[in-house]
């Protein structure tokens, strides 16, 4: 088990450094940010000054070098908009993508497992087909068309709730969280269930097709056979066996929802980091860009790795000290 | 593909059996939503393709779109007697025609971009299960580590770098979707490789390339079909994101998530058409796909057969 979480970080490291080098290659390879950054009223010798200033008149493998060797020390460089390093500002806005997408996974998890476990042990009635509609139209509905029709009906149409911005937050554990006020909650609805919607219509149908494939199973006659009543035996066994898969996919299915965070952020002026990224695009502010995803790589490789330990945790079926992964 | 008839099945098995086409649309009009759905989604295809002589209005010229015309409610008469029943948008384009136009560069890229990424993903998978070794190791690492990330983040970066377009889009969509068909390509080919009819073929001496296209390549092609179907919906919601988060598209050629975005600005006000109707017809369309593409995938399962 050890050796195979310790083979399993030295890929993740060579991952990231193959990451990296792309990462950095593709967004200093286009787009001159001098135009953007310098006003262009200022003279010749300003110009140079600003270009030496930033670095930009090295040759790129040099500037890899450097960038390589400060980002071994934490320094990513520092944001040509803002003027502070650009992994602190990343950094800074990472709480509140964390605690938007955690606040969509649960969203999708309380609500996804029980309406599936539902829909497959009554397939034929008639809210688990409704459930099931649903589930085809939340796979089909463009997840920023939807933000919008949110915000239009609760927050223009009836008022109820804000639509932009983070609402008041309280600092608990050093950082900042809107869940624990009233003001942010109110706040963090609307985008959460936004983000959790593909999650949820996903969670439904794995949850569904995992029951109704259970209850087929030996293993559930034999419990009702033992007398066991049918609650204990769907809470106990039948969900047990399917959680596997189930788990995996929300592991999995995290990165996605930071991914998609990008658009909700954007949509509900959330001040996260896929809001800073799109900012950043806009202005060219490469060090961001780059400090943004160097994070989001780091993160989907640890991401990967649990779910990886998990799933050896939780089926005992796989071997992992035989996979070469 | 089974011609023995056999004298217990049921009356109806030899009419089904009468061409694989035939049994094809037998079985995929089954589903009555289905069928529904591939109505839907031909209408909509119809449509999008004779865009300029259905559509009311031509929203690329200047000279028939009057400003003042801009942000009309759905149903309103403008003063030169033309009636905009979806309302107009911000600059006095009739919002019917826009989500026309609209559905015709969104189902274009999503189609252009599909064939060639399927192209793509379909010499390479197929080269990689036929030649194995390094190649294979090579191309399926690529094909990991791409798909290790979700295709927005890809996208969204793809195009940060290469700027606006057409073009741009369709490379950024190629790039993130190759992979999955590879990786199918290359699943169905590796099972069909040991088979005894390429056995056979190479007993005739057949050559590598003969083998591969002639003989493996049509017994992958069902699989291909299910996940490029679903894949075309995928391209389609990603370019209408992309482009609403202002990424995609140039507002010169307004796709369905430009109007969209081109509507926010004005939803806080109430003016909720200009969003509201361009999403509608996204969503029709992902959705006449999606279900398409489901029945799709019951009737191409051969484990599924009946």
């Amino acid at each position: 088990m050890l050796a195979y979480i310790l083979r399993r970080l030295v890929s993740s490291v060579v991952l990231l450094l193959v990451m990296s080098l792309l990462v950095f290659v593709g967004v200093y390879a286009i787009g001159n940010p001098v135009d953007l950054l310098i006003s262009p009223e200022a003279d010749q010798q300003e110009i140079a000054r600003v270009i030496a200033a930033l670095g930009l008149d090295k040759p790129l493998w040099e500037q890899y070098l450097i960038f390589f060797k400060a980002a071994l020390s934490g320094d990513l460089g520092r944001s040509f908009a803002f003027n502070t390093p650009a992994i602190e500002l990343v950094l800074q806005r990472m709480p509140a993508t964390m605690e938007l997408a955690l606040m969509a996974m649960l969203i999708a998890i309380v609500l996804g497992i029980p309406l599936g476990l539902y829909a497959g042990l009554k397939p034929d009635a008639a809210f688990a087909k409704i459930i099931m509609a649903g589930s085809i139209l939340g796979f089909s509905l463009p997840t920023f068309w939807v933000g919008l029709m949110l915000i239009m009906i609760f927050a223009v149409q009836l008022g109820w709730l804000p639509s932009t911005g983070r609402g008041e937050t309280v600092l608990f554990l050093g950082l900042q969280w809107s869940i624990f006020t009233w003001d942010g909650l109110r706040h963090l609805l609307m985008p959460a269930f936004n983000l959790a919607l593909f999650q949820l219509s996903l969670l439904i149908r794995l949850t569904r097709a995992g029951t109704r494939e259970a209850v087929l199973q030996d293993y559930v006659k034999f419990a009702r056979a033992k007398g066991l009543a049918m609650r204990r035996v769907i809470g106990l066994h039948v969900l047990k066996n399917i959680m596997i898969p189930i788990v995996t996919v929300i592991g999995l299915e995290f990165g996605s929802v930071l991914a998609f965070s990008i658009v909700t952020e954007t949509i509900f002026a959330w001040p996260g980091m896929g809001k800073l990224l799109i900012d950043s695009i806009n202005v060219l502010d490469r060090p961001v860009i780059v400090a943004y995803l160097l994070v989001i790589v780091f993160v989907f490789v640890m991401i990967n790795l649990v779910v990886d330990v998990l799933y050896s945790a939780l089926d005992p079926r796989v071997r992992l000290t035989g996979a070469s992964a | 593909m089974n011609s023995t008839i056999d004298p217990t099945a049921p009356a109806n098995a030899p009419m089904l059996a009468e061409s694989p086409l035939k049994r094809f649309i037998a079985l995929y009009c089954e589903s009555r939503v289905a069928s529904i759905a591939l109505a839907v989604l031909a209408c909509i295809v119809i449509v999008a393709t004779f865009a300029p002589w259905v559509s009311p209005q031509d929203p690329y010229d200047l000279a028939a779109i009057d400003i003042m015309d801009a942000r009309l409610a759905p149903g309103e008469t403008s003063a030169t007697g033309m009636t905009f029943l979806l309302g107009s948008d911000d600059q006095g384009r009739d919002l019917i025609s826009a989500i026309i136009h609209g559905l015709r560069t969104s189902l274009g890229v999503g189609i252009v971009a599909t064939i060639a990424a399927v192209a793509i993903g379909l010499g390479l998978g197929l080269v990689a299960a036929y030649a194995g070794g390094r190649t294979e190791f090579a191309i399926m690492r690529i094909v990991d580590l791409q798909l290790s990330f979700p295709a927005i983040l890809i996208a969204l970066v793809l195009l940060a770098l290469l700027g606006q377009g057409v073009d741009k889009i369709i490379i950024a969509l190629v790039t993130v979707q190759w992979a999955y068909y590879a990786r199918t390509v290359r699943s169905t080919a590796l099972v069909e490789r040991n088979k005894d009819y390429v056995e056979a073929a190479r007993c005739l001496r057949l050559s590598s390339a003969r083998i591969l296209f002639r003989h493996i390549l049509p017994n992958c092609l069902p699989p291909l079909i299910v996940v490029a179907t679903v894949q075309v919906a995928h391209a389609i919601a990603l370019e209408a994101t992309l482009s609403f988060l202002g990424l995609g598209l140039p507002i010169t050629e307004p796709s369905l998530g430009l109007l969209i975005a081109n509507g926010f600005a004005y939803l806080l006000s109430g003016k909720y058409w200009i969003s509201f109707y361009p999403g509608v017809a996204l969503l029709i369309t992902i959705m006449s796909i999606n279900l398409v593409a489901d029945q799709l995938r019951d009737v191409l399962n051969p484990r599924l057969a009946r």
